[in-house]
């Protein structure tokens, strides 16, 4: 019987404004890999399509002297950036994308959870009076404890939404919001006070954080991210065919042997082990949850079984190409990130709000 | 004694009766083979109102019984306590002898369907793809051909099999309560449980006269093939005197009448628990009760 498996009910062709499945996919997964190639030669640093070619004859490894100098560059300093741009744009789209199924509406977004707000507390503390009653243990992690602080702060984000609205309140999506809201408010606060107290240096320092940046890229602090974000996305794909029939309704879904609970148990699990790690490292960086999922709905339709792949090709995609902007746009300084992202995509989510005004 | 209805997978013993033969069997194993979905004396209240006082009412194989009743009489709290949406405070309802609570979600979702009264999707699946996804404990998200092949002959008998590639965002409000049908048959059609049960909550509310009669038309197909038993909240009782087996008459949270369609639907009946005036008489064309509101 799982021979004659189809992936579709109906040919996708036939209705009306959607593009053909796989030649979407391939054409994504050609531009994405054309574009990390491209990130890999594009910097401060000149590296020629040549030297790259050479990189990957060479084993990828990087040595001493000057010859090899440029291959460092793309070993050490570049790959990881790539991979982090990568894993990013894939981890805040495919959240996006889950968490808009869990609540059954296409405006949600990752920072819906708080996760984003509880990290910037977490770093912000850390920026601001780690040296106070850290001490030594703050130099001692050196560029960890940024990271670890914020990841810190992201999990009692989530821990605290945990309590508000699971298990009794069974994460209903109203309850889901108000929590959210409320954690959105109380870091907020904490970070107010944080800027309020803290020094010119440290405020320069936090605000930076805040706009994102993917330049903290370096193989160390990317052993453990991979470690928490890839499978956190392997869970997530994985869970495409029960998002399809919460769609149809809670208690629908219920009905047909989906078990609603647990669902939003995991999604939200993963999705906040996935965000979490990636903020700790890259600062906030919006719209990739919001607007991936949506060109991807819009391009091959809402099943998740091609919609959550669909959404990780295109954020890592988006978030690549606006990384490549941010290094290239104001070369030889940086852009942060999450600016470049904000500034093209709120216009672009108001155009799609008036877009969607007609219908 | 019962009536037996459907094929009963028990063992049992073949005695010598009066007039004909009788089977003999234990009760228990009886109700386990029925899977039939029964409540006992459950009551529920929400704060200080009482929606249900002390109500049994027993799904049967073979049988489409129809629930009636003003409206807040407690019909779909009834449906909602019968598909184990909700909890009685008091009294328990079985499926095949066990407790509705002791059954996984799954494992319920092979032995009924339920179609509710609201449907909520607003994302642009197809139809086909809304029907196909009632299968889903069967196919586990992945759809075959033969899935398919299914739900587009469901479709078919509900008319809705030319909608089978639009968007159902874009359907008529008849045109999704159809397809919401359909999903719900397709759960139970083509099983390996005998059985069956199909619950309906007000399926025919927003259908045009000729689709309400392809409405409850499939359902009784459904119970012809599968065997199964089926409980429809209707509220039109002409519907409820030329299709169903039996009627059951709530009346503010209690059962009022429950019987056939002749023996329930009497003016003295009808009047007391709609609070409204009518007249019954025959159905010129059916042999069954035509019931006329009058002001």
């Amino acid at each position: 019987m799982k021979s004659d498996v189809v992936i579709f009910a109906v040919e996708q062709q036939r209705i009306a404004g959607r593009l053909p499945t796989m030649p979407f996919f391939l054409a994504l997964t050609v531009l994405l890999v054309v574009l990390n190639l491209g990130a890999m030669g594009t910097g401060a640093a000149p590296v020629g399509w040549a030297e790259i070619w050479q990189w990957f004859n060479s084993g990828m490894v990087a040595g001493n002297d000057e010859a090899e100098q440029s291959m460092a560059v793309i070993s050490v300093i570049r790959l990881p950036r790539i991979l982090l741009a990568n894993l990013a744009g894939a981890g805040l789209a495919l959240s996006g994308a889950a968490l808009q199924a869990l609540f059954r509406n296409p405006l949600a977004d990752p920072g819906l959870l708080g996760i984003s707000s509880g990290a910037a507390l977490g770093a912000g503390t850390m920026i601001v009076t780690g040296s106070l009653w850290l001490g030594g243990l703050a130099a001692w992690a050196g560029d960890f404890a940024v990271p670890i602080a914020a990841f810190v702060g992201a999990l009692s984000a989530i821990i605290l939404v945990q309590a508000l609205s699971g298990g009794k309140a069974r994460w209903a999506p109203t309850t889901t919001l108000l929590a959210g809201i409320a954690v959105n408010a109380l870091a907020g606060a904490g970070i107010g006070l944080l800027s309020y107290l803290a020094d010119d240096a440290a405020l320069r320092n936090f605000t930076f954080w805040s706009l994102g940046s993917l330049a903290n890229a370096t193989w160390p602090l990317m052993i453990p991210v991979m470690m928490l974000v890839v499978p956190g996305l392997f869970f997530l794909i994985r869970e495409a065919a029960p998002l399809n029939m919460i769609l149809l309704g809670e208690a629908e879904a219920g009905y047909a042997g989906v078990d609603v609970r647990r669902l939003k148990q995991r999604v939200i699990g993963f999705s906040a082990l996935c965000i979490g790690a990636l903020v700790a490292v890259t600062g906030i960086i919006g719209f990739i949850g919001l607007v991936a999922p949506h060109l991807v709905r819009m391009s091959i339709g809402p099943d998740h079984r091609v919609l959550l792949p669909g959404s990780a090709l295109l954020g890592a995609l988006l978030l690549g190409a606006a990384d490549l902007g941010a290094r290239t746009l104001a070369a030889p300084a940086e852009l942060p990130i999450g600016l470049l992202t904000s500034l093209i995509g709120g216009p672009f989510f108001l155009w799609l709000i008036y877009r969607d005004q007609g219908t | 004694m019962f009536r037996p209805s459907g094929c009963i997978d028990a063992p049992g013993y073949l005695v010598r009766g009066k007039d004909a033969p009788i089977f003999l069997m234990s009760k228990k194993l009886y109700q386990k083979s029925l899977a039939m979905l029964e409540a006992s004396l459950v009551s529920i209240r929400f704060r200080e109102r009482k929606l249900l006082h002390q109500v049994s009412l027993a799904v049967r194989p073979g049988e489409l019984l129809v629930l009636a009743g003003m409206n807040g009489a407690g019909k779909s709290t009834l449906l909602k306590i019968l598909s184990g949406e909700l909890q009685p405070d008091a009294g328990e309802v079985r499926l095949a002898g066990q407790p509705l609570s002791s059954w996984s979600l799954s494992k319920l979702a092979e032995y009924r369907a339920v179609m509710p009264q609201e449907n909520r999707l607003t994302f642009p699946f197809t139809a086909l793809d809304v029907v196909a996804m009632g299968r889903y404990a069967l196919h586990g998200g992945y759809p075959s051909r033969s899935d398919l092949g299914l739900a587009r002959s469901i479709m078919k008998t509900l008319d809705v099999e030319h909608l089978a590639t639009r968007l159902y965002p874009t359907l008529s409000g008849g045109e999704r309560a159809r397809v919401q049908l359909a999903r719900a048959l397709c759960q139970l059609y083509d099983s390996k449980i005998s059985q069956p049960t199909l619950l309906l909550d007000e399926p025919t509310a927003s259908l045009d006269l000729g689709h309400q009669q392809t409405a409850l038309a499939a359902a009784r197909e459904f119970i012809i093939r599968e065997g199964g038993g089926v409980c429809a909240v209707l509220h039109d009782l002409n519907l409820a005197a030329q299709y169903a087996d039996r009627v059951v008459i709530l009346h503010e949270g209690e059962i009022y009448a429950d019987g056939s369609p002749d023996d329930v639907l009497r003016e003295s009946i009808i009047t007391q628990a709609f609070a409204t005036r009518v007249v019954v008489t025959r159905h010129p064309a059916l042999n069954c009760p035509l019931v006329a509101t009058r002001p």
